[in-house]
């Protein structure tokens, strides 16, 4: 017996124990992409068509690149925090597990491939 | 028990016979698009990859970007990314208690799917005329 109100039970974290850290996240990468989505479009956009040389050279200057960095790391984070709410209601037990971690590895995966070219296009700009 | 008439009492809804209304499928659709865009992204960062990797890397990941089939992914990618951006509005909104009456979701519904066609086609007519 705990000698504790109702409302002391239910403050701070609540039932769930991780409070609105969730929908706190998904609401602020919501909002960072209601302004990456328009910009990245635009960039993606001018791009296809280019030969390699130019295509290098268009993502090698500041903005085509932090536009294209910012959308792809904003944007797989919010997709991770996205599918882990999809696994929540349709799987269970063990295949929940393997569904959230593969998520991650796989969204962790992209962000690092796409960071890695865009810095190597950078870096390859400069040498030129 | 044996007398109780079993065949004529309504039936809660069922999905496959039940017709959804406008709000049901736009926000089901907002799952669908979300999930789906990862297709457009690893076909993107696939080919920016490529451009690092060598000619015939890139070579490859262009063909396919520019192929029929890469035009449909990012067509489709780009109306998907248009949906989840306003139906994602939307749901900042609802956060705020905003719009969430029968009549302002249908009519939210149907800006969603509106705006959402309509932005796919100025991003093509951008795409091939800018």
């Amino acid at each position: 017996m705990r000698y504790i109100t109702p409302r002391k039970a239910a403050a701070g974290l609540g039932s769930a124990h991780s409070g609105t850290g969730h929908h706190w996240a998904m609401t602020v990468s919501a909002c960072a992409l209601i302004l990456l989505t328009p910009a990245f479009l635009l960039v993606v956009g001018s791009a296809i068509g280019l030969p390699r040389e130019a295509l290098i050279g268009y993502f090698g200057r500041p903005y085509p690149g932090i536009v294209t960095a910012l959308f792809v790391i904003v944007g797989m984070i919010h997709f991770i925090k996205g599918t882990r709410i999809m696994i929540d209601d349709y799987f269970q037990g063990t295949a929940r597990k393997g569904a959230i971690i593969i998520s991650v590895i796989f969204s962790w995966a992209v962000i690092a491939a796409a960071v890695f070219a865009l810095a190597k296009m950078a870096f390859i700009t400069i040498a030129i | 028990m044996a007398d109780v008439n079993r065949g004529n009492r309504p039936l809660s809804p069922h999905l496959q016979v039940y017709r959804l209304p406008v709000a049901a499928v736009t926000s089901i659709l907002t799952r669908i698009t979300g999930h789906a865009l990862v297709a457009g992204i690893l076909l993107i960062v696939w080919w920016l990859v490529g451009a690092v990797s060598g000619p015939e890397a890139f070579a490859m990941a262009d063909w396919v970007v520019r192929s029929w089939l890469g035009f449909l992914i990012l067509t489709g990618s780009a109306w998907a990314l248009w949906y989840h951006t306003l139906a994602g509005i939307r749901h900042l909104f609802y956060d705020a208690g905003i719009g969430l009456e029968i009549d302002e979701a249908r009519k939210s519904s149907w800006a969603i799917i509106i705006g959402s066609g309509v932005l796919t086609l100025l991003s093509l007519i951008l795409f091939f005329i800018g």
